[in-house]
């Protein structure tokens, strides 16, 4: 491990970490997810989410012929209609990450990998930094890790940050997301603390889910930590990137997301640069609410790929 | 204290297993024939319409994948439990009109035909299906399969039977279903929905809206999402060429007499599928 001079406490000295009203943010989030979003701005919202979309595929049983077509679904997610832009990225294993590069050539979908030990992060930082190295080699141009949650819980926090540190000069040129894996941290308080904790150690986003277990992403989890990423830019000068992951599989619970992120954060953060989507089933139902606009009658999911 | 103070009743929508009220907020009251308020309904939307939709269809592969022994006895149950509450119906039907006599009789003849679809569950494909002779080394037969999610105006009148009528023939074979009632009929779909939610009945398999056929029909003809359409409950007054819609998206429009109890209302909405299988080694 490369030693890191920096400490997690001299760095994170400076940066006030804020205890969490849980009462007021899970009311703050309810609110946030009454707001209308009315038609006129509802296809500007539709293609915001897609351009913010990781089209996800994270399986066992993952092929590079898969990997082939998400790719395309990626690059054009509706064959029939040239207005429906592309999305941001594909997120995959390293196995996979060179398919995926040979596959979005010449369009602007990054490559995103998960590395170093996804999705428990349990593996020396040697094997975990090599994986990391490994995926920027072949190809990837974002990279999620996890943050190791054993360190963390245990109380061992510096052991956090360094891993992180380490990651980030594994990654070189390519984007970290740190993904905090919230649902295993047990409160809003360890969420932020997490979420200050991978933005001091140099995370480019902070992620909220592996996708891997059932308590992923949620609506008040999310303002929590766009709160952080609010505070930290405040403080620092440092504008981190969110990406809400896990369980989003419809429109409404996307714009949700927009209207939290934009929210807290402001329109600055309403881009690709500095909010993501992770999922999977999400876009087809995001593409059958456009067509639904276009259309003016209800679509159905024989009308949509299937993936 | 003395005297009870009267609960009067508001009829919930049948979703996904669930009773909610419209998303809407609204509903519509039913009087007895003295013009006597008998209950608050509530009033679905086409969003309502939309999560029935959701709901059958997200239901349909499994409830068709069932065997058809089992789609058989869970409808024989469903049957059973009608016969245990035939007062609570016969009383519905006398409420809103019907005659003592009458009532009785078509509650008892609602139960017979359901158990006469029932018993189909294990039949129809045998029946309908076929090996058929072919010029060539191949096995060539023909099985139904289910349409996929039907949409039901029912019948207003007679409520009960008119609504089994056109229900139970189509989910027998493993279609699921969003019904439509409007007016009086709909206390009658309400209450076959709470029998069904209690009985074995997978959750989104029967959806129940109640409110105003012509808010919510052109929402059902044009939906993509709906295979077919039953519109045997259709008033009179309707503009018919609102169906046109549904050749531009090839859905299958049924209308019966609902006096009928024939295998033909369960082939309404199966689809022949022909297989060639290769004979030889």
């Amino acid at each position: 491990m490369p030693t890191s001079t920096i400490t997690f406490r001299e760095t994170v000295s400076s940066i006030k970490v804020i205890p969490v009203d849980e009462v007021s943010l899970e009311a703050r989030a309810a609110s946030l997810a009454t707001r209308s979003i009315k038609t006129t701005s509802k296809r500007a919202a539709l293609h915001l989410a897609i351009r913010c979309m990781d089209l996800t595929t994270l399986e066992g049983a993952d092929t590079p012929e898969k990997v082939a077509s998400l790719c395309q679904k990626a690059k054009r997610p509706d064959p029939s209609n040239h207005g429906v832009p592309s999305v941001a990225a594909v997120c995959i294993y390293p196995e996979m990450v060179h398919h995926a590069v040979e596959a979005t050539e010449g369009s602007n979908v990054k490559v995103a990998s998960v590395a170093g030990a996804f999705p428990s992060g349990l593996s020396t930082i040697e094997a975990r930094t090599a994986d990391i190295a490994d995926a920027v080699k072949r190809g990837a141009d974002e990279i999620d890790i996890v943050l190791n949650r054993s360190a963390f819980l245990a109380g061992d926090e510096q052991r956090a940050f360094e891993e992180i540190v380490a990651s980030k000069d594994a990654c070189g040129k390519a984007h970290l997301k740190v993904i905090l894996e919230v649902g295993e941290l047990g409160s809003y308080d360890k969420i932020r603390q997490a979420s200050v904790l991978a933005m001091a150690a140099g995370a480019d986003f902070i992620k909220t889910s592996t996708g891997k277990i059932p308590q992923a992403s949620s609506l008040p989890r999310v303002l929590c930590m766009a709160e952080a990423v609010r505070d930290f830019a405040q403080q620092t000068n440092i504008s981190v990137g969110i990406k809400a992951a896990g369980g989003i599989r419809t429109a409404k619970q996307a714009w949700h997301y927009l209207v939290v992120i934009g929210e807290t954060l402001g329109t600055e953060w309403l881009s690709p640069e500095m909010f993501r989507i992770g999922a999977s089933s999400l876009l087809n139902d995001v593409l059958l609410q456009l067509n639904r606009l276009d259309s003016g009658s209800y679509s159905g999911p024989d009308y949509v790929t299937v993936d | 204290m003395t005297g009870k103070i009267p609960i009067a009743k508001t009829y919930k929508l049948f979703i996904d297993g669930a009773f909610p009220r419209s998303e809407s907020g609204r509903t519509f009251s039913v009087n007895n024939p003295e013009g006597e308020l008998i209950a608050n309904v509530s009033q679905a939307s086409r969003k309502d319409f939309r999560e029935a939709v959701r709901a059958a269809r997200a239901a349909q592969l499994s409830w068709a994948s069932r065997t058809a022994y089992n789609r058989g006895q869970i409808l024989y149950r469903v049957a059973e439990m009608l016969e245990s509450r035939k007062i609570e119906f016969v009383e519905l039907l006398k409420s809103i009109g019907v005659n003592s006599r009458s009532a009785t009789r078509e509650v008892e003849d609602s139960i017979q035909r359901w158990v006469w679809y029932a018993g189909w569950s294990d039949k129809y494909s045998q029946v309908l299906g076929s090996v058929n002779p072919v010029s060539g080394p191949y096995f060539n037969f023909t099985v139904p399969e289910p349409t996929g999610v039907v949409g039901i105006i029912a019948p207003t009148e007679p409520s009960m039977l008119g609504l089994i009528s056109r229900l139970v023939p189509a989910i027998v074979s493993g279609n699921t279903v969003v019904v439509v009632s409007e007016g009086q009929s709909s206390l009658t779909s309400v209450t076959i929905g709470e029998v069904l939610a209690t009985s074995d009945v997978p959750a989104g398999v029967v959806n129940i809206l109640t409110g105003d056929q012509k808010d919510l029909l052109p929402w059902m003809v044009g939906h993509l999402d709906l295979n077919a359409v039953d519109i045997s409950g259709i008033s009179p007054e309707t503009d018919l060429t609102l169906l046109e819609e549904t050749a531009s998206n090839v859905k299958r429009v049924v209308s019966r007499q609902v006096n009928e109890e024939s295998l033909e209302l369960i082939s309404d909405f199966l689809e022949m599928k022909t297989v060639w299988h290769p004979i030889g080694r």
